[in-house]
């Protein structure tokens, strides 16, 4: 396999196009209501609700790319959130230690999940689903509500905005960022698209992909535990439900197919699914602003999730 | 017969009936009631249609797919059912057929969403998952309404002389899956298709619409699990709620192999029981409720890690 | 081109750190550290003696106002002045809904939008549904506030992650009614709920309590864990069987899911050959846990439940030996009363709260409407309004 296959992994730019045209009739349907869309606690809101999925979605690009999957990423984000605020406690001088602590956990969840998949060769799907029964088991033995406190302090990340923009945009911006660096200006970026592309070619050509999944898992679980720690910062602690509570599993999928990644791996880009994520939160502002009701949300979300998979599809055929 | 070919056979038990032998045993330890034909029947009954449902699923998993849409198709026949039926038992077997036809339909546009347009599965009955879930209840109104009558009820809930209906259907349901998946030519080009998609089409194996006839056959097999589910538990908001995942993790630890290709009726079956005796020895354990989930994650891992392991040292 | 961007905006945002720095988090907002002690294995996190001995106290107290008009009764009411609050119609009124995911709660939204049709001087009634999520209902209250509300209802998905979200809303000076779980903090105006969790897992206990010998063997089924009205009510009736020296011989998380519940009880009863008592936090699976007796061929012990129609007309039918302590529905129309009355300038009680009605043999047949889908609940209080029975899904 050439480079050049390699590097034939898409482009985001279809979904942002669409991002951006979802944007913009949902400012003039809402303008013609009388209201106005692109009010700035409006845009701060819609940025604020795509932290939490956007982190998640970040890690699960980097599996999926690697043609892998993780659904325990849910049961990260609650371990972490509680882990988070049971070590600070109410206590700013442990933020820290908080922090060190509840992304340590996501990252030996995440190497729990890669050495399954790679040492003992179980399929990603069913590794990660026994890895969230087995965190949401031990979870729930041991808490049954929130747990722990994060201190004021640490809420600045939850609710505090610079010039506009909430601090925790920085946050997604930068893990978005790191992530993109990772994929696309390093060696072990290339090997994850190589490795999701054809796995048997990956190892012929010398990569060692065992590694590169395993590496890809820890990542997932770091970004899911991120999330975790941004949720306990919004929430003020960690409960054993916010994961759960909050889809995050099988979102993130949604999102990381949405934005263009194709399952099998190997192909998409990390911004396809940032876009994706900004988009379910322009639609849930949408549903908010014409009063759909639960249910309807429902199905739309599954309609445009086939809907958009289907139009990748018809687009590689063609 | 040499040590050898002992070995040999042995080995080739499917590895669930040794885990689902150890659970019964330990159950009966437990409570020796267990043992008594009622209470086994009973067991069985209320397994029945989780096994149903792993049966259809099995279809699909072998032909390479997967099916998350199940619970919900679950749901939305349930609810459907009742709200058509309105606890009128004249309406009963149009019903039942209504439901079945459902199961098809769903199942039908699963396959061809998945064969012609060539969306993934996974992200096809995802999306199916939604759109069944917020359909049924937006036609409803957010809860169930009208009533499940009783002779809709009986065939997960009643018996026929000792035997519950449920046992009764289960067990022509599998042994017709069993002469369909092992013994017929349909069976053979399914696992084909599961095999190695490629080599299937150059064989001549019409690949899609194997496809397409498995996950007919998981939708319909997902109603008739509907029809026994809302006998033995009623009519509610939440039936068939985890039964995707759970069918999913029963398949699997009968041995079938995510990716397509390799699987049996029989170790589905004993998957399916398993997952059910596990949560009444784990219940009689007296085991802290939360924990059950942690030993149910830890045995799904193990069985397919240990079905992994065998695959490569018999290669 | 955004591949340029990113790391840039990163730098950026080190350089705006240093700038310009607003906060939207409510300050002095009662966070989740100031009400809870320290995690402890045992249920001293949820039970409070104070809240349990008010509790059983109200439940005996007569409650203020129309018995035939419940929604409007308040218990031990101490009111407030809502002059500053007093506004010209037509209002907008938000509600912030923590979701539709039971027939409880579908009941009670239904109720609600019936309740704001029947004041002409509401003009807009906007619902943002959270769907479960703390997450997005933090963003649905920071969402509403940007909508020209003129009153905001809140029913918080958790307690303690809702409240900075609410005192945020409170500080914007719309006037804030919350109802169903609490919040912990006082800023807003009313704050609308029935007696609570220890009346209702008391009563259910106390009922099963007397009907079986002592040391009598009780299942406790339980939905979930976590949720504050539904660790009360087990808390209370925990306490209630230990001083009876009942014998708890398990207590199980059904998630709200019939055969589950059917499975446990099956087991259970195989098991220690029968139960004296069958406790539950909530009526949604009553009517299971009464089927696992009657397709095993035996009594049913002694029960509770609810006020959803099956379980109410299994009852009757059947004869039960049950009882049925609510936790009624038709709180939802008293925060949209509490709202217009808000915003009309009349007093509305500081904490108001609700007569929690138990529903026993002998006024069982007053909470039966024939007609009504199986998932109904009876104390919607609804039972008067326009377009009943049809809204709610009746015949």
């Amino acid at each position: 396999m050439t480079a050049a296959a390699h590097r034939h992994v898409g482009s985001s730019r279809p979904v942002w196009l669409v991002l951006v045209l979802l944007f913009g009739v949902a400012w003039l349907v809402v303008a013609l209501d009388g209201g106005n869309f692109v009010a700035l606690p409006n845009l701060q809101n819609i940025a604020q609700s795509s932290v939490a999925l956007g982190l998640v979605a970040v890690g699960q690009s980097l599996v999926v790319l690697a043609g892998s999957l993780d659904l325990s990423v849910a049961y990260v984000v609650s371990v972490s959130a509680v882990t988070a605020s049971v070590v600070m406690n109410g206590s700013a001088a442990d933020i820290p230690l908080g922090l060190a602590a509840a992304l340590g956990v996501g990252a030996v969840i995440g190497l729990g999940n890669g050495a399954v998949i790679v040492g003992l060769r179980v399929n990603p799907f069913i590794a990660t689903l026994g890895m969230s029964l087995v965190v949401r088991g031990i979870l729930n033995a041991l808490f049954d509500n929130f747990a722990g406190a994060v201190p004021d302090e640490f809420q600045a990340l939850g609710y505090d905005a610079v010039a506009g923009v909430p601090v925790s945009l920085f946050l997604l911006a930068a893990v978005v960022a790191g992530a993109w660096l990772l994929l696309h200006r390093t060696r072990f970026g290339y090997h994850v698209y190589a490795v999701g592309g054809n796995i048997e070619a990956a190892r012929a050509s010398g990569i060692r992909t065992g590694r590169v999944v395993l590496v890809a898992h820890v990542l997932a679980g770091v970004c899911a535990a991120a999330s975790g720690v941004f949720l306990a910062s919004r929430l003020g602690a960690g409960a054993p439900w916010v994961g759960p509570d909050g889809g995050y599993d099988l979102e993130s999928i949604a999102a990381v197919v949405l934005g263009g990644t194709a399952l099998a791996g190997g192909r998409g880009r990390l911004l396809g699914t940032i876009a994706a994520v900004l988009m379910l939160a322009v639609l849930d502002s949408v549903f908010n602003q014409f009063q759909a009701n639960a249910f309807v949300q429902t199905l739309v979300r599954g309609v445009i999730i086939i809907g958009a998979v289907a139009l990748y599809a018809f687009r590689e055929q063609s | 017969m040499t040590a050898a070919t002992t070995a040999a056979r042995l080995r080739r038990i499917a590895p669930i009936w040794v885990v689902l032998v150890l659970v019964l045993v330990g159950i009966v330890w437990r409570d020796p009631t267990f043992a008594d034909p009622p209470t086994l029947l009973a067991f069985v009954k209320r397994s029945a249609p989780l096994a149903v449902l792993a049966l259809g699923q099995l279809f699909v998993v072998i032909s390479g797919e997967l099916d998350l849409s199940v619970g919900a198709l679950i749901t939305a026949c349930v609810v459907a059912a009742a709200r058509l039926g309105e606890g009128d038992p004249s309406r009963t077997w149009w019903i039942i057929l209504l439901v079945l036809g459902f199961g098809v339909v769903v199942g039908v546009v699963n396959g061809l969403i998945t064969t012609m347009l060539r969306v993934p599965s996974f992200i096809t009955t995802l999306g199916m998952m939604l759109v069944l879930g917020g359909a049924v209840f937006l036609w409803t109104g957010g809860s169930p309404t009208g009533a499940l009558a009783e002779n809709f009820r009986q065939y997960g809930r009643e018996d026929i002389g000792p035997v519950p209906y449920a046992v009764v259907i289960l067990l022509a349901i599998a042994v017709a899956a069993y002469f369909l998946l092992h013994r017929s030519r349909f069976g053979h080009q399914v696992f084909a298709t599961g095999g190695g998609t490629r080599a299937a089409e150059l064989s001549g194996v019409a690949v899609r619409r194997i496809r397409v006839t498995s996950f007919v056959l998981s939708g319909l097999l997902a109603a008739v699990s509907a029809i026994l589910l809302a006998g033995f538990a009623g009519l509610s908001a939440n039936a068939g709620q985890g039964y995707d995942f759970q069918s999913i993790s029963a398949v699997v630890l009968g041995g079938a192999v995510l990716g397509g290709g390799r699987g049996g009726i029989g170790a589905a079956l004993g998957g399916a029981f398993a997952l059910q005796a596990m949560f009444t020895l784990l219940n009689l354990l007296g085991m802290a409720a939360p924990l059950r989930d942690t030993v149910q994650g830890l045995l799904i891992v193990a069985a397919v890690a240990f079905a992994a392991y065998r695959l490569r040292s018999n290669r | 081109m955004s591949r340029k961007v990113l790391p840039g905006i990163a730098i950026a945002a080190a350089v705006l750190a240093i700038a310009a720095c607003t906060s939207t988090k409510p300050t002095g907002a009662a966070g989740p550290s100031s009400s809870a002690t320290p995690t402890d294995a045992s249920q001293s996190k949820f039970y409070n003696q104070a809240d349990f001995d008010r509790e059983l106290k109200q439940r005996t107290e007569t409650a203020q106002g129309d018995p035939s008009t419940p929604w409007l009764q308040t218990i031990d009411a101490s009111y407030v002045d809502t002059t500053k609050y007093k506004k010209n119609p037509k209002w907008h009124l938000c509600f912030s809904n923590a979701s539709v995911s039971n027939p409880w709660r579908v009941t009670g939204l239904t109720t609600m939008k019936a309740e704001v049709a029947l004041h002409p001087e509401i003009g807009d009634f906007t619902v943002d549904d959270a769907q479960g999520k703390d997450d997005k209902q933090i963003s649905d209250i920071a969402d509403l506030q940007t909508r020209n509300c003129d009153a905001l209802i809140i029913s918080p998905n958790t307690t303690d992650a809702l409240t900075p979200a609410v005192t945020k809303a409170c500080q914007s000076g719309i006037p804030v009614v919350v109802f169903d779980r609490g919040v912990n903090t006082t800023c807003p105006v009313s704050v609308v709920h029935p007696i609570g969790g220890y009346a209702f897992g008391a009563a259910a206990a106390e009922f099963e309590s007397q009907r079986i010998p002592k040391g009598g063997k009780v299942l406790a089924l339980r939905i979930l864990p976590g949720v504050d009205t539904l660790e009360n009510r087990w808390a209370a009736a925990k306490s209630v069987f230990q001083k009876a020296g009942d014998n708890v011989v398990g207590v199980e998380f059904t998630d709200g899911d019939p055969a589950k519940t059917k499975t446990i009880v099956s087991d259970y009863i195989d098991r220690f050959g029968g139960l004296d008592a069958v406790w539950m936090d909530a009526g949604a699976t009553t009517v299971a846990a009464v089927e696992a007796f009657q397709d095993a061929g035996r009594k049913v012990p002694p029960i509770d439940g609810e006020d959803e129609q099956d379980f109410l007309e299994l009852w009757q039918k059947d004869g039960l030996n049950a009882i049925a302590p609510t936790y009624p529905v038709y709180e939802w129309r008293t925060a949209v009363i509490a709202a217009v009355d808000i915003l009309s300038g009349k007093q509305v009680p500081k904490e108001w709260v609700l007569p929690q009605p138990v529903i026993t043999k002998d006024n069982l047949s007053q909470f039966i409407t024939p007609g009504m889908p199986p998932l109904f609940y009876s104390t919607c209080g609804c039972q008067k309004m326009p377009g009943f029975p049809q809204t709610w899904g009746g015949k």
